[in-house]
């Protein structure tokens, strides 16, 4: 593991000394912000509790995770550095789960600075902070899960640009699995795949989340999601490294 | 002597192509091994497999006895690496660079301090310690993966074109920090400067085409014709060695 935590440190220092860090927390938060006050009805809505924030973060992290996992194995083949990181004493899975580890960090990092809207919340109000707190699990694991997909997407390719696309589609089936418009048109022709998409949504994982329910079911859901995706992430490195 | 690396009828394919094929051959401690050849003969992926980067498609290699397919990272432990074009990542100061090699290496603490210092001591990157990577010459970034390499004072080296983009100076200052060391370790550099190998290697290897057409000492390979230069290129080309004594 000291391998992993090794890498971790390194990958997180350098989002911090390129501008990739600023721009990504400055517009998260300010969509995050605008979204939940002007579409979300924060005020109108004559609610204490984080609701619509959390049901815009996925949609927020479909486009911007997949921002920050195009580059995690693309940039590395690009410069060669790759060639150096494979050749420290340092097992693959151990390069995978901290470059994994490093962005999950970043994406907490960034959630963290929506404190403003806990503090607003509960000025404004008596919220259930337990229920807050869940929600922000919730969102956690979400971009747990992009963050996963995304990485073993860009271990695929060389092409950023492609990274991206394909990581932004794999997260847009995930998020879109729970939402009526798919759902309602599935369970008409076909309702098993109703059922299973509904099991695959993230969404639907997450809004249990933001009512305050932690169940083992969706720990154990993300948590597959997780480990399978670094899963295909390690192989797909082992196999991609040198091309 | 001790055989530090044996390279076992190591072989890579590309689909139909085949870029290394059958080579073998052994390092012992104090051997300095020139690997030479023409661009695209197969020397840096040679050297990529050694190193554990790339999977042989048959064949092996053992680092200290370890199996660089089998025990990659005990292999990777006993192995000082400096792949081609010397990549380093280019935001990282040159101590955060080599801190982070040597945290990779297991060191932590005052230990890791020293190995950095001394590092950057072998190759004299004091001056730059504290500038990013992307603002130094191409000497300098060069020397960075050199001290990369040198950090945790690896019983065998191999080093993939060192003195590339170094002007004169920095040649011969690497060339000389590469004999000091020679007598502790087994070397392997690949170059297609062949004053170097006459300078520097006590042993080199010539590779075209995948295969291994020379493997003697320098000198006995330059008194095979009129110049190092003639011999390289005979072997390499398949040209007779002395045309004017035909």
């Amino acid at each position: 593991m000291g391998g992993a935590l090794t890498v971790a440190r390194r990958e997180l220092a350098g989002y911090f000394a390129t501008p990739v860090a600023y721009v990504f927390i400055v517009i998260f938060l300010v969509m995050a912000g605008a979204l939940t006050f002007t579409v979300g009805n924060f005020f109108a809505r004559g609610q204490a509790d984080l609701q619509p924030f959390f049901s815009f973060v996925p949609w927020l992290f479909l486009f911007l995770v997949p921002a920050l996992t195009m580059r995690l194995w693309a940039e590395e083949r690009r410069l060669g550095t790759i060639e150096l990181l494979l050749t420290l004493p340092v097992a693959q899975w151990q390069a995978v789960v901290g470059k994994f580890l490093a962005a999950w960090a970043f994406c907490a990092i960034a959630l963290a600075l929506t404190f403003p809207l806990v503090v607003t919340v509960n000025a404004l109000g008596r919220p259930d902070n337990g229920v807050i707190a869940a929600g922000y699990l919730g969102c956690l694991l979400v971009a747990g899960a992009f963050l996963a997909i995304g990485a073993a997407i860009s271990a695929l390719t060389k092409n950023q640009v492609i990274a991206f696309v394909l990581a932004v589609a794999a997260c847009f089936l995930f998020t879109s699995a729970g939402s009526p418009v798919v759902t309602e048109f599935l369970s008409k022709r076909l309702p098993v795949l109703a059922e299973i998409a509904r099991a695959v949504s993230v969404t639907e994982r997450l809004s249990g989340f933001s009512r305050g329910v932690v169940q083992a079911r969706d720990l154990v859901f993300f948590a597959s999601l997780i480990g399978f995706f670094l899963f295909a992430n390690t192989v797909a490195v082992d196999q991609r490294k040198a091309d | 002597m001790t055989a530090l690396i044996e390279i076992e009828r190591l072989t890579k394919r590309f689909g139909a192509f085949t870029a290394v094929d059958d080579v073998s051959f052994t390092v012992a401690r104090g051997e300095v091994l020139g690997f030479l050849g023409p661009n695209g003969a197969g020397k840096s992926t040679t050297m990529r497999m050694l190193a554990g980067f790339m999977t042989p498609t048959a064949g092996t290699a053992r680092i200290c006895g370890q199996d660089v397919v089998d025990r990659p990272v005990a292999a990777k432990r006993q192995l000082g690496f400096l792949p081609e074009g010397a990549p380093t990542y280019p935001e990282m100061t040159v101590t955060g660079f080599l801190a982070f090699t040597g945290r990779a290496r297991g060191y932590r603490g005052g230990e890791l301090a020293d190995r950095v210092a001394h590092a950057m001591a072998l190759t004299q990157l004091e001056g730059v310690r504290l500038q990013p990577v992307e603002t130094l010459s191409k000497g300098f970034k060069r020397r960075v993966g050199l001290a990369a390499a040198l950090l945790h004072d690896p019983p065998v080296l191999v080093l993939d074109e060192p003195t590339d983009g170094l002007d004169p100076n920095q040649k011969h200052e690497v060339r000389n920090l590469i004999r000091a060391m020679a007598p502790e370790k087994a070397i392997v550099i690949s170059t297609h400067i062949l004053e170097e190998v006459a300078a520097i290697c006590t042993r080199a290897v010539v590779i075209a085409k995948g295969r291994v057409v020379a493997d003697e000492t320098p000198a006995a390979l330059a008194a095979r014709g009129p110049s190092l230069d003639a011999v390289f290129r005979a072997l390499t080309l398949g040209a007779d060695p002395m045309p004017e004594a035909a």
